[in-house]
């Protein structure tokens, strides 16, 4: 029963304390009255008495507080007090209060966000079995003009790796489906949408299980399959979450399919707008399925126990290997290298993370450097109490306590203001960040919260311990006999501000230098001329079902009434239609041979070129320009099957430069070794345009996109005004046509470039806005310093003043001193900028890392911002009046 | 006066349990008990009693009881709690074994 005693001791010792305090008082007085009046039944007098039973009692203060001090929650009591001292102190000074906590919470906010993003983006296991032990395979391909270390497998190889190796547990292979058309029974609404194909064995291989029914057997992977698994988003939204769809048909590109599972809430890779799979074999053409030369499949592996990445790598390598020397003439690499899943996934935003972890963390770093400096600032102007106070006996350790709780304080009302600031800035960037793989898993959690508990305990201990110590290590004699008419009293205070003041510059101007060059990057790329129209042009895409076009003729005859019908819309100028529009990436690249030249030795690179489609008004749709021979003409087809129907095509600048130097290429021939033996003849040359805005020009082939064996195509509509004002009068037209077919991404050239550096301008519009914020901290901190630095030396100044020093001349003293800090912290962060901006070299496209005009931009730019915190407290020192200051103490 | 003569530390808490075990009482009176039981030769700061008796109470040995005093003044009164009981058991024990042992010591060398 005693600890239910002590239990009860314990509420009542925290809830009562100050009933206890007051009896404790009470029986200490009624011990004394005791005494008393012993002594004087002993014939003392009251006096006498009093003192006597005082003498036998000892320091009645003194064995008060020891008393309380067995009470249990003194700990609380004293942290309370600390709490209570500190409020007051913070109170006494709103302002400086109010600007430490919004600097905190800036901080420790921005902080928080980003950690939110960086945990479930790169920290967060994978919902996979021992996802640590699954690695992508890819192919390596160097002996290539354009060597790539990461390329998409052959169906063919894949197949004879996982035959023909046993490193690994398994290998499954999955690809990319650009769209389906997906409709129900009935005449549902159409919508395209993006799916996966996978091997049987992916999702074993995943560790991944149905939430309903089952996923693909052996025996559904095959070219025609009719099988569909359904993600979890899909079958919620589309289909209500009724279990009834199991066994159901819904029509994809008007084919009947069977849908056999729903995968698990959490499944959301490759990324969530993969929203349904199919089995793999089902989309690879049965020409292709053992291709060694057709890049379109990743390869995830599961490593074997036992077994090491490196070995099981090299098996897949010596495989390879085998395959590249089998066939010289096919673009088949030479070599395999592994990537774990994680990385493959955060491929794109692994580094732009990383530089924003560091910008993050230089701004923490000056916050915490802003709120030390302005404490050193309060611990001067206290430096006399804690002195008394250090004179009168407390201890040191009390009076650490003491400034560490109100910089803890400051730092808590500042994280819970910023943890509040990242739950809005944290659901913005997952928003705004086009590639962010999971960014629908980005949300603040336990753990989030614990990190910034954690971060706010690091920054007041940071913030708080320098000046903590600095302001109660004073010699107390020292402190005591200086007084405000001493110059030299608070030198090394001064000194110590200042060297916080150096490194908090330094930090910034690196900083802005980052930011700087990210910015002109972003610039220079948005500004990029893409070789082609990009006002006033409407892009969109649509896909013709399989099932309902199955002929090129039905194909082509959709494709040219369509044409025809769009440029009758008043306001149109032109339209064509591509496969795709400059800006959008690679898409598509195939090798090649010249037959008029001489053959490829062994062991020369193979040679690559980009392959677009175009109709005949595709050129001038995007006013690319004719340089010479001619665009295509309705008559010129691409057609494999019939290779003497005249096939031809048309190459860019670049091409023509690369393989034709001193000959007109009007008239020569290419071919495609993939496809057929067929040759092409190439018709024209036209100009250079860039397939990705932050690339160099590559060599691009362009066939007649009007051969009847494309179901894909990207429509160009040229317009007098604002082309999207143009988007539903099209979209119209192909309704007319048919209405079941849908219409995805419509988007104007403009938008298409925005979008494809949407990441780039976020990464510098973030970057810069840390940097902008840190130099606002640092102007903040150089005022402070100087305004301090003055109302210590106003004494000195009005003796000079008095003596004849001119006003100038103070002003330039004044502005020096403070100055100073400015000009090391440049020198410092010009040198540490150096380092740092060859980190991010691989992040920038448009500039060079050492950048003169950002270098110099950012320099004049802190100097004057430098001068401009200056001045303030500069001019006000030469204005000062002698004989007031010689009255100030 | 400084130290308590002699009184071993931790000998103070055996003292008042002991001392308490004997009915309610309130501190000056306990004070004033060990004093005279000792005969005036255990001359405990009187004020010194009272962090004790708060730290017993804490541990829950003792408890508190506020009632009037012989001079019809309200104070507080302490009383042996169960456990306290136990404890003074155990240090009596450990009590008699110590000077036991100083005893032999003393007396044979």
């Amino acid at each position: 029963m005693r600890w239910l005693a002590q239990l009860r001791m314990r509420i009542q010792m925290l809830f009562q304390r100050g009933q206890a305090g007051a009896r404790l008082d009470d029986e200490l007085r009624f011990h004394l009255e005791q005494q008393i009046a012993e002594n004087i039944a002993a014939g003392m007098s009251a006096e006498e008495a009093r003192f006597a039973a005082l003498r036998a009692f000892g320091n009645p203060t003194l064995l008060r507080d020891q008393a309380r001090a067995t009470w249990s929650w003194t700990w609380l009591e004293l942290l309370l007090r600390d709490v209570q001292y500190g409020v007051r102190t913070l109170a006494r000074t709103p302002g400086f209060a109010a600007i430490a906590i919004l600097v905190m919470a800036l901080c420790i906010g921005a902080s928080t966000s980003l950690f939110t993003v960086v945990r479930s983006v790169l920290l967060r296991p994978l919902p996979f079995r021992d996802p640590e032990r699954l690695v992508m395979v890819y192919e390596r391909y160097r002996m290539n003009q354009f060597p790539i270390e990461y390329n998409a497998v052959s169906p063919g190889d894949y197949y004879d790796w996982r035959e023909q190796t046993n490193g690994f547990e398994d290998m499954a292979a999955w690809e990319w489906w650009s769209q389906y058309n997906l409709s129900g029974e009935h005449a549902d609404l159409p919508e395209a949408i993006h799916a996966g194909a996978g091997t049987a064995n992916f999702f074993p291989l995943l560790g991944v299980q149905p939430a309903l029914g089952r996923t693909f057997t052996e025996a559904e992977d095959h070219w025609g399959a009719d099988t569909v698994m359904l993600t979890w988003s899909l079958f919620e939204r589309r289909f209500g979450a009724d279990p009834a769809i199991l066994g159901k048909q819904i029509h994809l590109d008007a084919k009947p399919y069977t849908v056999v599972g729903v995968l698990p809430k959490g499944f959301t890779y490759p990324d969530a707008k993969v929203q349904l799979w199919v089995p793999y074999q089902s989309i690879v053409q049965p020409n292709y399925i053992h291709h060694h030369a057709y890049h379109q499949t990743r390869v995830v592996a599961r490593m074997k126990a036992g077994v090491s990445l490196a070995e099981a790598i090299a098996q897949v390598s010596m495989v390879q290997h085998r395959l590249h020397v089998e066939y010289p003439n096919l673009a088949v690499c030479e070599g395999v290298t592994p990537r774990t899943l994680n990385d493959d996934l955060a491929r794109d935003v692994k580094k732009p993370l990383i530089l924003l972890m560091c910008a993050v963390a230089c701004m923490l770093l000056i916050g915490c450097l802003n709120v030390a400096n302005l404490l050193v600032a309060r611990g001067a102007a206290r430096q006399k109490e804690v002195a008394i106070r250090g004179a009168l006996g407390a201890q040191r350790l009390k009076l650490i306590r003491e400034q560490l709780t109100e910089s803890l304080l400051i730092c808590c009302a500042g994280g819970v203001a910023g943890v509040l600031l990242s739950l809005a800035a944290t659901r913005w960037i997952a928003h705004a960040w086009k590639d962010l793989p999971s960014a629908a898993g980005v949300h603040v959690d336990g753990a989030v919260l614990v990190f910034a508990c954690a971060l706010v305990f690091v920054t007041a201990l940071l913030a708080g311990l320098l000046p903590a110590i600095s302001s109660t290590r004073k010699a107390v004699l020292a402190t005591l006999r200086a007084t405000s008419r001493t110059m030299g009293g608070g030198l090394s205070r001064t000194a110590l501000r200042k060297g916080l003041l150096t490194v908090e510059i330094a930090v910034t101007v690196v900083l802005l230098i980052a930011a700087g060059l990210l910015l002109k990057n972003f610039l220079r790329l948005w500004t990029t001329d893409l070789g082609c129209a990009t006002d006033h042009v409407l892009t969109m895409t649509y896909s013709l079902p399989k099932l309902k076009y199955d002929t090129p003729e039905k194909i082509i005859a959709f494709h040219e009434s369509l044409l025809g019908r769009l440029a009758a819309i008043p306001g149109v100028q032109a339209v064509g239609l591509g496969e795709t529009v400059p800006g959008t990436g690679e898409v598509e690249n195939d090798i090649f041979t010249i037959p008029e030249h001489p053959p490829r030795k062994p062991g020369e690179e193979m040679l690559d070129a980009l392959v677009r489609r175009a109709d005949p008004g595709y050129f001038n749709a995007l006013e690319i320009p004719l340089l010479s021979g001619r665009f295509f003409t309705r008559q010129d087809t691409s057609d494999h099957e019939h290779p003497d129907r005249g096939n031809k095509v048309i190459i860019n600048q670049e091409f023509a430069r690369r393989q034709f130097p001193g000959e007109n290429p009007v008239g020569k021939h290419l071919q495609v070794p993939l496809w057929t033996d067929a040759k092409f003849e190439i018709a024209g040359v036209v100009g250079n345009t860039l397939h990705q805005v932050n690339a160099p020009v590559r060599p691009t082939m362009y066939f007649p996109a009007l051969s009847g064996s494309n179901q894909d195509g990207t429509l160009v509509v040229r317009t007098a005004s604002e082309p999207l004002m143009f988007s539903i009068p099209v979209q119209k037209q192909i309704a007319a046509l048919d209405p079941e077919l849908p219409v995805s991404n419509v988007l104007t050239m403009r938008q298409i470039i925005g979008e494809s550096l949407g990441n780039v301008s976020l990464l510098a519009t973030l970057v810069l806005a840390f940097a902008v914020l840190s130099l606002v901290l640092a102007s903040v901190g150089l005022y402070g310093v100087l305004s301090y630095l003055m109302t210590q030396r106003t004494t000195e100044l009005g003796i000079r003043i008095a003596l004849g020093a001119q006003r100038a001349q103070v002003l330039q003293m004044v502005l020096l001193d403070g100055l100073r800090p400015a000009l090391f912290g440049l020198g410092f962060g010009l040198v540490a900028s150096m380092g740092a901006s060859r980190l991010i070299r691989s992040m920038l496209y448009g500039t060079q890392p050492l950048d003169p005009a950002v270098f110099a931009a950012v320099a004049v730019t802190l100097l004057l911002v430098a001068a401009a915190a200056c001045m303030v407290p500069a001019w006000r020192a030469s204005r000062l009046d002698p004989m007031q200051a010689l009255r100030t103490e | 006066m400084g130290k308590p003569n002699d009184l071993v530390q931790g000998t103070l808490d055996l003292l008042i349990l002991k001392t308490v075990s004997l009915g309610a009482m309130h501190g000056w009176a306990i004070a004033k008990r060990i004093q005279q039981v000792s005969g005036e030769v255990l001359q405990v700061q009187q004020g010194s009693l009272y962090p004790a008796l708060h730290r017993l109470e804490q541990q829950g040995w003792i408890k508190a009881k506020c009632a009037e005093s012989e001079t019809g003044r309200q104070a507080k009164f302490y009383t042996l709690t169960a456990a306290g009981r136990g404890q003074l058991e155990k240090e009596t024990t450990n009590w008699n074994r110590l000077s036991a042992a100083i005893d032999l010591i003393v007396t044979e060398a």
